[in-house]
């Protein structure tokens, strides 16, 4: 057997004060003595990159290897979902939500229709309540499973893409399972579900729970003592804990800087106060910390939905929307029987129902944090403003700070970390 | 929690179990100052501006319903229209806050805003409206003043008009090349 050699530690500790550029925090400026030298080299990267998650443009200044300035510019996938939800009603409007996140489609789903919901001030049955809960968890073990994966692929871990995408299946599979869809599955509705949980759902997601932390576990001796994967994260994109809030950071980057703070806890929405679950938190702020923490919120999910089924699996029987003719759909088969039911349904999809003015922001702890929505209604059949908060956004916001005097190399395995998507960042 | 001694607060309003509080803009930098260092509201969550421009015209908006509920088929409510409460100005912005180390609490910070006039930068308080505000310039055209990079955010640099506006007209964009150019 050979022998394990020891290497010194790369660990940089985690900084003191704040390191955000200054006057513009997102754009890291080159230095002036070294503007005018021939030694910087400026370089388009993206917006079509392979190794870009999305198309994000980052206009970088290399002195060698080393980046000494940034500029990140978005807008390529802008897509003007806040501006076509002004123009559909509240019922069609959910679709666009889940596309905006096309990774974390669920929770976007949820914020949505828990807005529109504040707003009407309608109850929600319980079965939906928690039936919604097992979804989102899914979902954010949907979401860690392609950041995995991807950033490992990033990283040259092409194993770790293929594992993680089987799981990642699994989830699809349980979702087409209940929605008929494996992606956007608009199967939230304004009052609780769009149909009730099919039959067979329940052992195969037993299945999918009793396989998915096995499957966790292996990721892990997978990575975490990849001599490698340690190298290539290990203190670097560092981001302290007061340069983290200032820079609205969010979800596991946030708690990955030190940060004790997960809204399902602090703030909690759904069932999220019923059920147990610990919040991991580390105190490195790099790399390797933030896919620590995901990887420990994938057996956090996994808890959480364990804890649905067992509430879900008593529920048989029990009304899955609420008995709101005015905003929920009637069942399909009264509509050849009823002629209420028939007005009903044609005002609802026709008109779309109306929601009492007012403006409320929600928001939900998505896979990559803090996913708010304001939404401004007069009365009407339709939204008048829909303003999606995305983590996202923000994260992207500290690219500056968190890749300054790091090797390119590095900046994909930093950039990575934060975990964004462009569809959320454009809309 | 009291905000009535903060600066320049118009108005505190309190719907849907969110606070409001409404600011006179000359002196958002300061009363956002204030909220930061005196209330703890650590982080900016998000900024939202909103264009009321044609809010509550008859036949586009407005409430049908009893003041009691939704019930917008009942016989005796039919017809009965309540229209939305007009608004002091044209643009609302909206400052989503959040003292994320005292707890939970939550409040938004409302500026109302005219067309053309400009409303002052706050990334000195919080680092993180840097591109918020600029999205809020390049979505609805309401300018930063003090920005250090005020730029479009998110549409092309030579783009015209500010597609969140109201009245950016619907129905697509001319389409290069087409044969009708």
């Amino acid at each position: 057997m050979m022998a394990v050699t020891q290497r010194p530690p790369t660990q940089d500790p985690i900084y003191d004060g704040t390191r955000i550029p200054s006057p513009i925090p997102t754009v890291l400026q080159l230095d002036p003595s070294l503007r005018d030298t021939d030694d910087i080299l400026t370089v388009n990267f993206g917006p079509n990159h392979p190794s870009m998650h999305g198309v994000l443009r980052l206009v970088l200044d290399l002195d060698g290897e080393v980046v000494v300035g940034v500029k990140a510019k978005v807008g390529y996938v802008h897509t003007g979902f806040e501006k076509n939800m002004e123009q559909k009603t509240w019922w069609k409007a959910i679709t666009y939500a889940p596309r905006i996140d096309y990774v974390s489609f669920q929770n976007n789903e949820l914020v949505f229709v828990l807005a529109v919901e504040k707003l009407l001030g309608i109850e929600i049955p319980p079965k939906a309540t928690w039936m919604r809960m097992l979804l989102c968890e899914l979902n954010r073990l949907h979401s860690h499973l392609v950041w995995l994966g991807t950033s490992a692929l990033e990283l040259g871990a092409i194993s770790m893409f293929w594992y993680t995408f089987r799981e990642r299946d699994l989830v699809l599979d349980l979702s087409e399972m209940v929605a008929g869809y494996r992606m956007h599955t608009r199967y939230f509705q304004t009052g609780g579900l769009a149909e009730d949980i099919p039959p067979g759902f329940y052992p195969e997601c037993r299945k999918f729970v009793e396989w998915m932390p096995k499957a966790i576990d292996d990721y892990d001796a997978l990575l975490r003592k990849n001599e490698i994967w340690e190298e290539r994260t290990q203190g670097l994109g560092l981001l302290s804990r007061a340069d983290a809030i200032a820079l609205g950071q969010t979800g596991p980057v946030l708690r990955a800087s030190g940060v004790d703070w997960d809204l399902r806890r602090d703030d909690p929405y759904l069932f999220y106060d019923r059920v147990g679950f610990n919040v991991p938190v580390l105190p490195n702020g790099d790399t390797y910390d933030r896919y620590r923490i995901r990887i420990e919120e994938m057996r956090t999910s996994v808890e959480i939905v364990e804890q649905c089924l067992d509430r879900l699996e008593r529920m048989e029987g029990e009304p899955w929307t609420a008995d709101d003719r005015k905003v929920v759909l009637p069942p399909r088969e009264e509509l050849h029987t009823s002629m209420e039911s028939l007005i009903h349904h044609f005002k609802i999809v026709t008109e779309g129902y109306r929601v009492p003015e007012g403006e409320v922001y929600v928001a939900v702890e998505s896979p990559r944090g803090e996913l708010g929505c304001y939404v401004v209604s007069d009365g009407g059949p339709r939204p008048w403003r829909v303003k999606f908060r995305a983590p996202s956004f923000a994260a992207l916001e500290a690219t500056a700070t968190v890749v300054q005097h790091h090797y390119v190399a590095d900046l994909i395995a930093v950039v990575g970390s934060l975990d964004t998507v462009m569809g959320e960042v454009d809309r | 929690m009291a905000f009535s001694g903060l600066a320049g607060l118009v108005e505190e309003k309190s719907a849907y179990g969110e606070t409001t509080l409404v600011v006179d803009l000359p002196r958002l930098v300061e009363a956002c100052t204030a909220l930061r260092d005196e209330h703890g509201f650590d982080m900016l969550v998000d900024i939202a501006a909103t264009d009321y421009l044609g809010w509550g015209s008859p036949g586009v908006s407005g409430y049908i319903g009893t003041a009691q509920g939704r019930n917008l088929n009942h016989p005796m409510t039919q017809g009965f229209q309540v229209l939305p409460a007009p608004k002091p100005k044209r643009f609302a912005v909206n400052y989503q806050l959040r003292a994320i180390q005292r707890g939970a609490p939550r409040v938004r910070v409302q500026v109302w805003v005219d067309d053309g006039e400009s409303v002052p930068t706050v990334v000195e308080i919080w680092p993180t409206a840097d591109w918020f505000e600029r999205e809020v310039w390049d979505m609805m055209g309401i300018e930063v003043e003090g920005h250090p990079l005020h730029e479009r955010l998110i549409m092309d640099e030579d783009w015209e008009g500010h597609p969140l506006r109201k009245d950016y007209p619907l129905g697509g964009e001319p389409v290069r090349f087409s044969g009708e150019e």
